[in-house]
């Protein structure tokens, strides 16, 4: 078979097209997104937002019926800020740890999801296609929805960079500009949280911590500037969105753990290069 | 000589006002650890005082506070005649280093380049004008050569030096610095007090923490020497008397009194920063 066909044979199907496409989505947003992650050390508060949706994806699940839905968005975003809103209460005079508390939180909202999915028959299947995801089953209004609003996030990351930058870098200097900090954080949440419900049909709960940090990581040990590690990460995710899919076509595994291996491989590729060539240089 | 563009775009300064005025101010809990009571005292434009005091006793307390870090609930804070929480960036903040993520993806440029935010506006980028200011004060305060470091780069004196040129680019009218002088050497030390002279040249107003008693005395116009509240404040010379110093740093006393002149000795600034960072 020659690369052509290789390339071309999983796009004969429209809703394949559609899985590729999500998986690129997908990939780029989280890279994006997930920079803000990394530089601001929120990669456990990431890993817990994912988990945290899972009861309102169970409920709009269930609601329409086991069909992935637009409103499994909303279901989902919606948990997630609820999740938010009440950390930031319990940890409001400092008497509970936030860590303590983003566990307590998370950990109580995924055990709530899974004891509603497990109300449905179909459990074990529902509950393998929210925590690994699937990229079959993407309509062609779901890529419509995630197209919009992954769009609408990086607009607004666009658009707010130079605030993001301020309060992720330091926080007095934000304080003493007189900027709406608390808002410009509660922002950067509800992003992420989009960021992670858009993500959420094709990579599944389990692994979106890796989309969040991994091509910023990677990123990160590549370039010094935050809007050079932005572009870098993206593009990272994008390829590993490529790669992985043409992995899980042909290997038949799921999208979300292809995506993840290929993050991971070149993750330890450029760790591996660039420890080798320091050493190397500390050696002249 | 470029000139910098200080009051470019800044809000109009009332010279009529004082450049800070602290009435009755209180933070955190009385008896606390680095809590402050009923602190009122005023810093004329132009001014610098040096604010001393033992570990613990408030000093980067206060800065939070009139900074806007910290919120207070009793006390008020006016900066050149208007509020501290209302809408504007009078006040460059200069943190203590072990505050900065000096791993964060940001070069010299982007540090400075923040300051000047509020310039830019909201969702916008940085005009060619934002550009030649950042590019002229990085030239002033010899940081030119070092624009595309990453902060981590850096010696510890270059380091204060982008915060320092950060709160000029702000256009601030009053330089807040948290112990600038703690854990760099004395080159890095000259570089530090350079970069001062260069603030006290376009009338900014400096409000410095230290532990270093002799260079407070010798380059400040005022002290004031803090443990929770206000022991002592004004010129070095009224201040840095043996009884006001004993109270603030219990039995460690660190002046000797003789003739018409003032012996300092200085505390060990290294073991203190010790304490307090590690």
């Amino acid at each position: 078979m020659d690369i052509a066909s290789f390339l071309s044979e999983p796009l004969s199907y429209a809703f394949i097209q559609r899985g590729m496409l999500a998986l690129i989505l997908v990939g780029g947003l989280s890279a994006v997104v997930g920079c803000f992650v990394v530089v601001r050390g929120m990669a456990f508060f990431g890993d817990a937002l994912a988990h945290a949706i899972l009861p309102g994806v169970a409920v709009s699940y269930l609601a329409s019926g086991g069909i992935v839905h637009s409103n499994l968005f909303i279901g989902g975003i919606g948990s997630g800020v609820l999740s938010a809103l009440v950390i930031a209460w319990l940890t409001r005079n400092q008497e509970l740890k936030e860590d303590s508390a983003i566990a307590i939180v998370f950990v109580t909202m995924f055990a709530l999801g899974i004891a509603i999915i497990s109300m449905q028959s179909s459990y074990t299947a529902d509950l393998t296609h929210i925590l690994f995801g699937s990229i079959n089953g993407i309509s062609h209004d779901d890529l419509l929805l995630m197209a919009a609003m992954a769009a609408g996030t990086l607009v607004v990351i666009f658009l707010l960079y130079k605030e993001f930058l301020i309060i992720s870098f330091d926080l007095s200097l934000a304080h003493s500009l007189r900027m709406p900090v608390e808002r410009l954080r509660l922002l950067l949440l509800i992003i992420i949280a989009v960021t992670i419900v858009v993500s959420l049909q094709a990579v599944g709960i389990a692994l979106m911590l890796a989309l969040l940090t991994t091509p910023a990581a990677t990123a990160r040990l590549l370039v010094k500037r935050l809007h050079h590690m932005i572009v870098i990460a993206c593009l990272i995710g994008i390829i590993s969105g490529i790669v992985g899919f043409y992995a899980s076509y042909y290997l038949d595994v799921p999208s979300g753990a292809c995506i993840v291996l290929t993050l991971s491989a070149l993750f330890g590729l450029v760790f591996i290069v660039q420890t080798g060539w320091n050493a190397l240089r500390a050696k002249d | 000589m470029p000139a910098l563009h200080l009051k470019r775009k800044s809000t109009p300064v009332d010279a009529a006002h004082p450049a800070l005025m602290v009435e009755r101010l209180s933070v955190g809990y009385p008896g606390h650890r680095n809590a402050i009571k009923d602190l009122s005292f005023r810093v004329e434009p132009g001014e610098r005082v040096a604010v001393i005091g033992p570990n613990g006793a408030g000093k980067s307390t206060l800065f939070g506070a009139i900074v806007g870090t910290l919120p207070f609930t009793s006390g008020h804070i006016s900066i050149h005649g208007a509020d501290c929480r209302s809408s504007h960036s009078y006040v460059g903040y200069v943190p203590q280093r072990n505050d900065i993520d000096w791993s964060f993806p940001a070069s010299v440029f982007d540090v400075v380049m923040m300051g000047r935010s509020r310039h830019i506006g909201w969702f916008r980028l940085p005009s060619r004008a934002d550009h030649a200011v950042v590019h002229d004060i990085l030239e002033r305060l010899s940081l030119d050569g070092l624009t595309k470091r990453q902060i981590s780069e850096l010696s510890g004196g270059q380091r204060r030096r982008v915060f320092i040129a950060r709160a000029l680019a702000q256009d601030a009218r009053i330089m807040v610095l948290d112990e600038p002088l703690t854990g760099i050497d004395q080159s890095a030390e000259r570089e530090v007090v350079e970069s001062l002279e260069i603030l006290t040249n376009h009338g900014i107003t400096i409000l410095l923490s230290t532990h270093h008693l002799g260079y407070a005395a010798l380059h400040f116009d005022k002290i004031l020497i803090l443990n929770s509240e206000i022991l002592a404040y004004g010129p070095p010379a009224e201040v840095f008397n043996s009884e006001q110093l004993r109270r603030a740093f219990g039995g460690a006393l660190p002046v000797v009194a003789q003739g018409d002149d003032l012996l300092m000795f200085e505390l060990d600034a290294t073991r203190e920063s010790r304490h307090g960072h590690r």
